[in-house]
């Protein structure tokens, strides 16, 4: 039997405010524990939570920005457990009343559009962290983590495979980016991914039973969850089994999920609404400036680059996933630089350096304008496009502008006929063996000539006229 | 005069007259500390050195000559649930024995900046959680009154602090009657305000939605002057009313000729004590004498009153109360794992009637119940509060007796938990309405116990409570009667 799986994603997107949801402490990465922690977010007798507006305004941004309907009246809830990163016993949270509800993203996967719902996004404070190794028999927290502000955006069922899924992610990943909400980054935990998978016999309606998959933390590892799931799911059926509800736990190192705790062991959040807080009136006009104030988002510049700048679908489609990369592109065109040309470059050259480098277009060191500079030289025949790759190293590594690399290192192309001329001569006079063979008709050596020709002159002469020179040589 | 006896009002007088000095004043105090503390037990911990040092700064500050502010270098004491920085703060409960927090709570951070002194902390039920402060997790508090007899509760001590002239005036706080019901239990004057008049930044939350700050005084002119120190919006608290408050001693002294007191029938009510009915249907006698008109009005949900705040309540302290679970502070017991640890603290560190209803709250709200209490509770809340503002559009303020009965024996409701939270019968509405409402002496048993008076009024309307409860004070000589301890 054939089986379409169906999948929805929670994400969990830490908000780059500066300060957590709801206390005046910072949320930087990566201090010393417990050094960022005041008596609100570790929970002391007492203290009252007060709401960041920033994050109620990234929240609105981010609904904004996928269609949503911004409640004009939400509120906070409390999700009560036990854990020890847990410093209330409950975590402030969205129930009922979230902020967003019923927006959606578009995705391409083999060339077609799909449309994923998206449920609802809401915020809450993140946890801190148990710290469990090299301590003995005891176990540490960190609460730096506690009280950072989250998004939580659930989507609709609507995915049907796991490219979906990393379709969605990462269309997701840059509209977040874009917004400036959340850095996106997953190896640090600023995005996180919950999946709930199930499958169904093709053609059914009905959903089958689904199962909950924790602690999915790369897009790598996205695909790879998913795709264990399913084909477990699908075994277990086809053995003659059933699904149970559950939650299960990806385990990266093994490549496998595995049950976590079933229906029966499910917590009972007692969520109710929050005391502490009063609900939030949000008011249109307050959402009509932010609406206003959006960026514009990958899909509209995609389109924008397609019909505005003749690029092909695919190229633009890789310039507008950063919006550094997409704003780069856009200054290097107005510094002059041809549409075709910038791209071809960025996507070959330049992201190959910055890869090496591990850096991106946010810390690129190369300016728009230099390599504008550049193509400008090749356009004009100053230097060839084989010694541009040798001149673009050069002005990313030192900043310089092109003109004055090709200058200080004499890469200037040789468009003097009579020194080519002579350079075609030596060649000649060094294989006229090879020479012979060639105007006896054995034309693939004229690349051999060419290539000579080039090293002799270290790559700056004009190909067109050493082309034409040899083809004079070998009429004459 | 001995200077322990003072109010408020009378020591400000005396201290700017620099006919006494904050130190004689706090001497006083503690010198009937020392003779009346072994008997009442009002305090959980004495701030005696504090208390000299804050003293001899407001000294400094009066000579200085400029102008004082209302409460600088007058003795109160703070019920054990508000912070108060570098200050053990325990709720009366073992699981905060040794707790001192690194921060202020705004209340007393007010009356810091006022240059108040601090005599000390004052027991209470734990968690506030109680009618008769025998819940305390330390020790019993008794009634000024009859030492037999307990002072009501929650806020017992900082009742019987002022019953007995232990301070000058006193904090306590009040979710379901905590203020009101001691207050006139021992014979003083009691407010809890409007919700969101005063912040609760500081105060250790038993149920957020319901828990007000208020003065527990020796007069209502007392009560106005604290309630100026201490209301007005708190950024630190949301839900603290973006409201400025007025100067509530302007409504003292008004006249309350054709004011319209509401007499809510559903208020006198079978299992009243007679000699409490008696004493309030006097004072309303007593307050058409002086001009007031009494119109019957209805506030027919009342009798759901006492479920619906016990769902409510217990739901939120439920969770409130999740937060002391023995890893970051306060009582920790050892156990082999994690949850071992959890069970044996909050099962050794919470007494008994915390524990009952941390139960009851973590039912209410569990899924499968939270629609037939937690969302059902809410709807009644909506009716009992519909019903004030009902009442309200004919009369201005609402008239009630504050307790069914005088101060009982102690032990005497310490078993029967459902007689206990009756005690609170008459003041739990107004919290789950959220109005404001003051309770003063309004006459005694043939026991020679104390009976008060509640007036109830409108939202952010605590003028005209203050107003009738003024006139209907100088117009009696209750409050001027002392416990002979
Ligand atoms: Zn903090």
């Amino acid at each position: 039997m054939k089986y379409e799986p169906v999948i929805g994603l929670e994400v969990h997107a830490q908000m780059l405010t500066e300060t957590k949801i709801f206390c005046g402490c910072s949320t930087k990465f990566g201090s010393e524990p417990n050094t960022q922690t005041c008596p609100v977010c570790i929970g002391m007798p007492g203290v009252l939570p007060v709401l960041n507006k920033k994050a109620l305004e990234f929240a609105v941004r981010t609904g904004l920005a996928t269609g949503c309907t911004i409640s004009l009246y939400s509120r906070f809830a409390r999700k009560n457990y036990f854990y020890p990163d847990l410093p209330k016993g409950y975590q402030i949270s969205q129930y009922e009343l979230p902020i967003c509800e019923h927006g959606r993203i578009s995705i391409i996967v083999d060339g077609t559009v799909r449309e994923i719902g998206i449920t609802r996004i809401h915020m809450e404070e993140d946890a801190g962290k148990n710290i469990h190794e090299d301590r003995g028999n005891f176990s540490f927290i960190d609460l730096n983590r506690a009280g950072v502000p989250l998004m939580e955006i659930v989507s609709e069922p609507d995915l049907r495979s796991p490219r979906e899924a990393v379709e969605y992610m990462k269309k997701l990943r840059a509209v977040l980016r874009y917004l400036g909400v959340c850095d996106g980054n997953m190896e640090e935990g600023s995005l996180r991914c919950d999946a709930n998978v199930s499958v169904r016999p093709s053609g059914q309606k009905e959903f089958g039973v689904k199962v909950e998959i924790k602690n999915i933390n790369s897009f790598r590892f996205v695909e790879k969850a998913l795709d264990y799931e399913i084909r477990r799911q699908i075994k277990v059926l086809g053995d003659g089994g059933k699904i149970i509800q559950e939650t299960r736990l990806w385990d990266s190192g093994m490549g496998v999920t595995e049950s976590m705790r079933g229906k029966e062991e499910a917590h009972d959040y007692r969520y109710f609404p929050e005391p502490d807080l009063v609900p939030m009136v949000v008011d249109k006009k307050w959402t009509d400036e932010i609406r206003a104030s959006l960026p514009e988002l990958p899909d509209v510049k995609q389109a924008r680059f397609v019909s505005g700048y003749g690029l092909p679908e695919f190229d633009a489609d890789l310039l507008v996933s950063e919006k550094a990369m997409a704003d780069w592109f856009e200054a290097a065109v107005k510094a002059g630089g041809k549409p075709n040309s910038v791209s071809n470059w960025m996507k070959g050259e330049l992201v190959r350096l910055l890869n090496e480098e591990n850096k991106s277009f946010d810390d690129c060191p190369l300016a728009p304008e230099q390599l504008a500079g550049m193509l400008k030289l090749i356009d004009n025949g100053t230097i060839s496009g084989k010694i541009a790759k040798t001149v673009f190293d050069e002005i990313y590594k030192t900043g310089k502008e092109a003109e004055v690399v090709v200058k200080e290192k004499g890469l200037v192309q040789i468009s003097d006929s009579d020194e080519i001329e002579k350079a075609v001569d030596d060649v000649i006079a060094k294989s006229p063996g090879e020479f012979e063979r060639f105007k006896a008709g054995e034309e693939k050596l004229a690349g051999f000539f060419v290539g000579q020709v080039m090293k002799l002159t270290k790559g700056k002469a004009n190909p067109r006229i050493v082309n034409e020179l040899l083809k004079k040589k070998l009429s004459s | 005069m001995e200077l322990f006896r003072l109010t408020v009002a009378e020591a400000r007088k005396l201290l700017d007259k620099r006919e006494i000095s904050a130190t004689e004043l706090i001497n006083s105090v503690y010198r009937r500390i020392d003779a009346v503390e072994d008997r009442v037990r009002a305090f959980i911990t004495l701030t005696k050195g504090q208390a000299a040092g804050m003293a001899r700064n407001a000294g400094t500050k009066i000579k200085s000559a400029g102008p004082s502010s209302p409460m600088l270098g007058v003795p109160f004491a703070v019920k054990d649930n508000m912070c108060t920085k570098g200050i053990l703060t325990t709720c009366a409960s073992k699981i905060l024995f040794n707790f001192t927090p690194p921060y202020e709570s705004t209340v007393t951070s007010r009356l810091n900046d006022e240059g108040y002194v601090l005599v000390g902390k004052t027991n209470m039920d734990e968690f506030a959680m109680g009618s008769s402060t025998e819940n305390s997790g330390f020790h019993v508090t008794r009634n000024p009154w009859d030492l037999k007899r307990i002072p009501g509760g929650s806020s017992g001590g900082s009742a019987a602090a002022v019953a007995a002239d232990e301070c000058i005036a006193a904090l306590g706080s009040d979710t379901g009657g905590s203020i009101r019901q001691p207050a006139a239990l021992c014979g003083v004057v009691g407010m809890k305000p409007t919700y969101g008049r005063v912040s609760r930044y500081g105060l250790v939350a038993f149920a957020s939605s319901l828990d007000q700050i208020g003065p527990i005084t020796k007069d209502v002119r007392d009560s106005a002057l604290l309630l100026n120190s201490i209301a007005g919006h708190d950024p630190l608290d949301s839900t603290s009313a973006p409201v400025s408050a007025p100067d509530f001693t302007a409504a003292l002294g008004r006249d309350i000729k054709g004011l319209r007191i509401g007499i809510p029938g559903e208020y006198f009510i079978e299992g009243i004590d007679p000699e409490v009915a008696r004493a309030v249907r006097d004072a309303i006698r007593k307050l058409e004498s002086l001009g007031a008109v009494p119109v019957e009005v209805s506030l027919p949900h009342t009798g759901y009153a006492v479920a619906t705040y016990y769902v409510l309540a217990t739901s939120e302290a439920s969770s409130n109360l999740a937060r002391y679970d023995g890893v970051k502070y306060g009582f920790r017991a050892e156990g082999k794992d994690l949850m071992e640890m959890y069970m044996k603290t909050r099962s050794q560190g919470f007494g008994a009637e915390v524990k009952r209803r941390i139960m009851l709250g973590t039912y209410a709200l569990s899924s499968g119940y939270y629609e037939a209490y937690y969302r059902k509770a809410l709807q009644v809340r909506t009716l009992i509060k519909k019903d004030f503002e009902e009442a309200f559009k004919s009369v201005d303020v609402i008239v009630t007796p504050t307790s069914p009965s005088a101060a009982f024996k102690a032990g005497e409701k310490a078993d029967d938990p459902l007689q206990m939270y009756l005690s609170d019968i008459f003041t739990i509405s107004v919290n789950l309405a959220g109005v404001p409402a003051l309770s003063v002496p309004c006459g005694f048993t043939p026991d020679n116990l104390p009976v008060g008076l509640q007036f109830i009024g409108k939202h952010f309307d605590e003028e005209s409570v203050l107003q009738l409860a003024y006139a209907y004070e100088q117009a009696t000589d209750w409050h001027k009667r002392d416990p002979d301890l």
